[in-house]
């Protein structure tokens, strides 16, 4: 999973702010082993899942809660930094 | 591989994601015939229970921690992980793992029971909280998901009786039958298999897609969400009106924790007074009754009168973290609280330890990053408690004017309030630097779920609190009671010669040793009755007052000896070695409690021992800068 190049200047999930969505492109891993994307795509950002920032934390806009599935849940910038938005609406219409 | 069940009884283990309602289903199997201890080496509590089936069967089964991943990025994933395999010394591999889900979030839950699934060992799925499921029109096809699982599964709602009925059927049932299920699900499993050392379980893409099919076969979602977590999360994790809501809620916790506890702690005290009344009487004069009513009677009731505080702030915080309400007050709470190097899970623990540093450090426990916790812990005694207010109450009522600030302020009122404010900035100083030392290790993530909300379950909360009540009172109170007799020897023996006049306290070892340190304390202004009175004041900071009267040669059965100290300090220590012993009350590590509940909650010797140096350290520094200023700025301060 190389999307270090390839999604360099795409956004991110650190760049939505409250009320947005997106579909998420892909987890870049920083180094050989990054233990917190693969923690992130465990939570279920994987390619093509539909993701939306449902609120932001009082202080500096951190951290932002985010909904995946039914999941709702904490990030801080540094971790959806690492969350690639692409454009391509969900593979199979995930709800 | 599996221990033949006839040979005793049947172990199983509850694995799942964190909020998959696990517990609530282990106290719906085990009531509360269930204990609870560390697994070796770690802090990570093992809870183990036993029942017996409808069919006569006796299950032993094991709640493991909640784990989102196999591929472990905590302490408890750790443990979860290496059970489920069988590779944790000492722990059997269970019989029979119940990978339990919640219905409502199959998306996210699935996952994890694909990975556990790949381990190859014998296995049943709970669908658990379809009462939720079935409420926000959510279907599950049981029977179409075990066959596309290839593991038996059964439906479960915990919070209800017999809701685990289905479960403890398919266990009187089992033996031959489920682990037959589960080889075959085995072969028929698609997914990657668990590679020889574990690391990387699951090509990850491989296990989404296939959540998906299982999904699209067996699941219909209305809707993503419950629309009642819409509609409160607006509301509760609001900028402005979220944080209305979390300062009532804290509000009311502190309220709770530092006045609701004190009848409580009175009729404690009262009976442990009366106790000792009783015991004392039927027996002669001498050490015997000195030990059994002054040292054990009297240490256990130091131990007891701490439970009413530990069981009503562990009330509110079981009640707000299976509500659903903590995690979301964490997120509120959590930039703030990173700016001081701790997580927004500390407040909690923190806003507890004002009334005292032992419920909570024990409340610690619901942080999981085991970095913030062990900040969190280290940090609490710096919490202004409240058996440090009867030793400032003395000093300031007998060294502050009461007198008018700026026509607005009462002096007395100020000096208090810096002290508070002294207690927190050491604090933020001290979370500051422990930040600063671990830097450069690998970051730390938040990545905090937040779980629909739900009605806490009362039978669940009384258990819960049970469980807090026998840690508390097995594990911190075997320790502190055995300190309180050493203490009580060491302020006891040797008695004076009869017929002298010498002060026994004085004489006795813990006065030697208070005199023997006060060379060590001379710099900081403290005489050599000061320095007696630390030793005993070891076994609470308000236990010094009472010691500073005996020393003073006050009757101790005296009412009022706390009341006629005060003249007494006022017209004999100078004003800056007054304002020194306050300023060393508010780090100094002066309670064994304190001491003892560290030692238990980090598993760690050196944990408690570097911790009393450093906050002895910071309390010497403080006081010795605030004599030192005194000394240089007061008018005859020195007199």
């Amino acid at each position: 999973m190389d999307h270090a190049d390839a999604n360099r200047f795409a956004p991110a999930l650190s760049d939505l702010v409250r009320g947005q969505a997106g579909v998420v492109a892909g987890v870049e891993h920083l180094g050989t082993r990054d233990t917190i994307a693969e923690r992130l795509e465990a939570l279920g950002l994987v390619p093509g899942e539909p993701v939306r920032v449902v609120a932001t934390g009082p202080f500096g806009g951190e951290p932002l809660v985010v909904q995946v599935g039914s999941t709702r849940f904490a990030l801080r910038h540094a971790e959806a930094r690492r969350v690639r938005l692409g454009i391509e609406p969900p593979e199979d219409g995930g709800v | 591989m599996s221990d033949s069940p006839a040979a005793g009884a049947m172990r199983i283990a509850l694995v799942g994601n964190p909020n998959c309602g696990k517990t609530a289903l282990f106290n719906r199997l085990t009531g509360s015939r269930h204990k609870v201890a560390n697994y070796a080496g770690v802090t990570v509590e093992r809870r183990e229970g036993r029942f017996t089936t409808p069919g006569g069967r006796v299950v032993r089964v094991l709640d493991l921690p909640g784990a989102y991943s196999l591929d472990a990025v905590s302490p408890d994933e750790a443990i979860t992980r290496d059970v489920c395999r069988g590779t944790l010394p000492g722990e059997p591999a269970p019989d029979l793992l119940v990978c339990v889900a919640d219905a409502t979030n199959l998306r996210l839950h699935l996952r994890f029971i694909l990975e556990v699934q790949a381990l190859g060992r014998p296995m049943v799925v709970a669908l658990n909280m379809m009462d939720a499921a079935r409420e926000r029109g959510i279907r599950v096809d049981t029977d179409r998901l075990a066959r596309e699982l290839g593991v038996p599964v059964v439906e479960t709602v915990a919070v209800r009786r017999h809701g685990a009925d289905a479960l403890t059927a398919l266990l009187d049932a089992s033996g031959t039958r489920v682990e037959a299920a589960a080889a075959g699900a085995c072969a028929a499993s698609d997914s990657g298999a668990a590679s020889e050392d574990g690391a990387a379980v699951a090509p990850t893409p491989d296990v989404h897609a296939r959540v998906r099919r299982l999904l699209a076969a067996a699941v219909t979602v209305p809707r993503a969400t419950a629309e009642l977590d819409d509609a409160l999360d607006r509301v509760v994790l609001h900028p402005v009106w979220g944080l209305v809501i979390l300062a009532l809620a804290m509000f009311l916790v502190f309220q709770a924790v530092f006045s609701w506890a004190t009848p409580l702690m009175e009729l404690i005290k009262a009976g442990v007074d009366a106790l000792g009344d009783v015991v004392g009487a039927s027996l002669p004069a001498g050490p015997l009754r000195s030990l059994l009513v002054e040292g054990v009677i009297a240490g256990a009731g130091a131990v007891m009168v701490f439970l009413p505080q530990i069981l009503i702030l562990f009330l509110f915080i079981l009640a707000l973290e299976e509500s659903g309400y903590l995690p979301r007050a964490a997120v509120l709470l959590d930039r703030f609280m990173v700016g001081a190097g701790l997580s927004g899970r500390s407040f909690i623990p923190l806003l507890s330890s004002f009334a005292c540093a032992v419920p909570g450090i024990m409340a610690a426990r619901t942080i999981q990053d085991p970095r913030d916790r062990l900040a969190t812990i280290l940090v609490a005694p710096l919490m202004t408690c409240s058996a440090r207010l009867p030793v400032y109450a003395l000093l300031i009522g007998a060294f502050v004017e009461r007198r008018e600030v700026w026509g607005l302020f009462n002096l007395q009122g100020l000096v208090l309030f810096s002290l508070y404010a002294a207690g927190i900035v050491s604090a933020v100083g001290v979370a500051w630097l422990l930040k600063r030392l671990r830097r450069g290790r690998e970051e730390q993530a938040l990545l905090l779920e937040l779980p629909s909300y739900r009605r806490p379950n009362v039978r669940d909360l009384a258990i819960g609190l049970l469980e807090r009540a026998q840690i508390f009172v097995k594990r911190v109170g075997t320790i502190i009671l055995p300190l309180m007799v050493v203490l009580w020897f060491l302020a006891s023996f040797p008695a004076p010669p009869a017929g002298s006049d010498v002060n026994p306290l004085a004489y006795s070892f813990a006065g030697r040793l208070g005199a023997a340190l006060e060379p060590v304390f001379a710099p900081l202004g403290f005489n050599w009755q000061i320095c007696i009175a630390l030793v005993p004041g070891l076994a609470a900071r308000e236990v010094a007052v009472g010691s500073l009267a005996t020393v003073y040669a006050l009757s101790a059965a005296n009412e009022s000896a706390a009341d006629a100290l005060g003249p007494l300090i006022a017209a004999q220590w100078p004003l800056p070695t007054a304002l020194s012993l306050l300023a060393w009350y508010v780090a100094a590590p002066m309670c064994v409690a304190t001491l003892a509940v560290i030692r238990r909650e980090t598993g760690s010797w050196k944990t408690m021992v570097g911790s009393a140096a450093a906050l002895f350290a910071l309390a010497y520094v403080l006081a010795f800068v605030v004599h030192a200023a005194a000394v240089a700025l007061l008018p005859g301060g020195a007199s």
